[in-house]
């Protein structure tokens, strides 16, 4: 059995009903919004206004997102789950930018290159639970997911694809006048 | 800590409108987010809790929670909280350290913390350097780090909190990392609900003076044995490891501190006059 099947295996296990699923999809979203405007923050803080401001376009965008599924799911009673004991294959959901990932000094390619791989790995959520999934009903819900991920990569592609292009100067440009690790 | 079914709460309800100073990247923002989701997770309310802290990059937290919350003198923070523990034992007392803090200026509150017992959480968001003061070696740098702070290393062997925690007393023991957010709550929240003196040491990276530690994320494994009850098998345990296992390592059954235990309390102008001359 390969690591994907594992994980898929591992998901089947913890994600059997619609509402169990639609928890998830939830969560996805809430963890994303959250996790973007953290990231505003920090941008905000350090001064980097232009990459605070993509954060919170995004972190609006995932807000949408959650809004949507909450008024799909209209009446249907989800479960109540704790944070550790959701079934993502991973340590965290899917969507949520690694808050390691990301340096002061960030530019827009930089911030583009995070934000498409937290959409591609929500997809991948998504197809692995299409694979797996018992449920017909619950197929189809994650097959509507998976094609609302597939559409943000290709959305989040586009605007990489609009940026000049990669001069291959963006670490010098990072460069830190006043780097950390010289004293004083 | 007790769990409160209701009203349903947010991690965001526990989060102040103060944002984070600390530099985009540290582990220290997702120490943060655990303790929100944990305290989210057990609903507990904001005026039920309160977070303690000393000095450094670290103890900063208690100003981005809207808990109640004390920032205290660097390596003093268990003594604020055993203090304050012992005066309201009914609030959940949550003490967040640093390495440094933690290990070197407040080593000697931690040794005896863990002997006292008293039903309080200790979570020490360990990056094994002083980050606040710009990169000097902490009690659990390794000692071949060599920085412009630190030329060729300091050649000190590393302090080792956890079978330190275990000798003294510490009644719950556990390793976690910080950029595994829930893992990281759900450890910080047994260690709650556990009785006594919990001790978590969350390794939480400095991306600024340690950026090697990024490596941390692909080093970190589940401790591959259940926590024991039996101090000596937990050291020696720890002792072996890697230092990269997560998990709980020991949960301990002794006698949790208790103040009011023993004889009835003297009115205070008894006291007044047993020191009369």
């Amino acid at each position: 059995m390969t690591d994907d099947r594992k994980d898929a295996a591992a998901l089947a296990a913890g994600i059997e009903t619609v509402p169990e699923l639609l928890a998830h999809a939830l969560r996805i979203e809430e963890d994303a919004e959250e996790r973007y405007l953290a990231l505003a923050d920090q941008m905000e803080t350090h001064h980097n206004a232009a990459i605070a401001r993509l954060f919170r376009w995004f972190a609006g965008h995932e807000a949408e997102h959650a809004r949507e599924i909450r008024e799909r799911m209209a009446g249907m009673a989800l479960p109540e789950i704790k944070p550790w004991d959701f079934h993502w294959g991973d340590a965290e959901s899917p969507e949520s930018v690694d808050f390691t990932a990301v340096r002061y000094t960030m530019d827009t390619r930089a911030a583009l290159g995070l934000a498409l791989e937290a959409e591609a790995r929500a997809l991948a959520f998504f197809q692995r639970i299409v694979e797996v999934a018992r449920d017909p009903e619950m197929r189809r819900w994650a097959e509507e997911f998976a094609a609302e991920e597939a559409e943000h990569v290709r959305l989040v592609r586009a605007e990489i694809a609009k940026l000049p292009p990669d001069d291959g100067q963006a670490v010098e440009r990072a460069e830190d006048p006043d780097p950390p690790n010289e004293p004083l | 800590m007790n769990e409160h079914p209701a009203p349903k709460r947010k991690a965001s309800d526990y989060k102040s409108e103060v944002k984070p100073v600390w530099c985009p990247g540290c582990g220290d923002y997702h120490v943060l987010l655990s303790l929100t989701r944990m305290l989210a997770a057990s609903g507990t309310p904001p005026e039920q809790v309160a977070v303690i802290s000393g000095i450094g990059c670290s103890s900063r937290i208690p100003a981005y929670t809207n808990c109640y919350g004390f920032h205290g003198v660097h390596g003093r923070s268990l003594a604020l909280a055993a203090g304050l523990k012992v005066a309201r034992p009914d609030l959940t007392v949550l003490v967040m350290s640093g390495d440094g803090d933690g290990f070197s200026i407040g080593g000697n509150h931690f040794l005896h913390a863990c002997r006292r017992n008293i039903d309080i959480t200790y979570v020490v968001m360990d990056n094994q350097v002083y980050g606040m003061t710009k990169g000097q070696p902490s009690p659990t740098t390794d000692p071949e780090w060599d920085s412009a702070l630190a030329p060729g290393g300091t050649g000190i062997r590393p302090f080792q909190p956890l079978v330190i925690a275990l000798a003294s007393g510490a009644n719950f023991v556990a390793r976690a990392f910080s950029g595994q957010p829930n893992e990281t709550a759900r450890i910080i929240h047994e260690a709650v609900m556990h009785p006594g003196f919990s001790f978590v040491q969350v390794m939480s990276p400095c991306v600024t003076f340690r950026p090697e530690q990024a490596a941390w994320k692909d080093a970190v494994h589940p401790a591959p044995v259940e926590a024991t009850d039996d101090p000596a098998r937990a050291a020696r345990r720890i002792m072996t490891d890697d230092g990269f296992n997560i998990g709980v390592l020991y949960r301990g059954d002794r006698p949790v501190f208790d103040p009011h235990s023993g004889a009835e309390p003297v009115p205070l102008s008894a006291l007044e006059r047993s020191f009369a001359l």
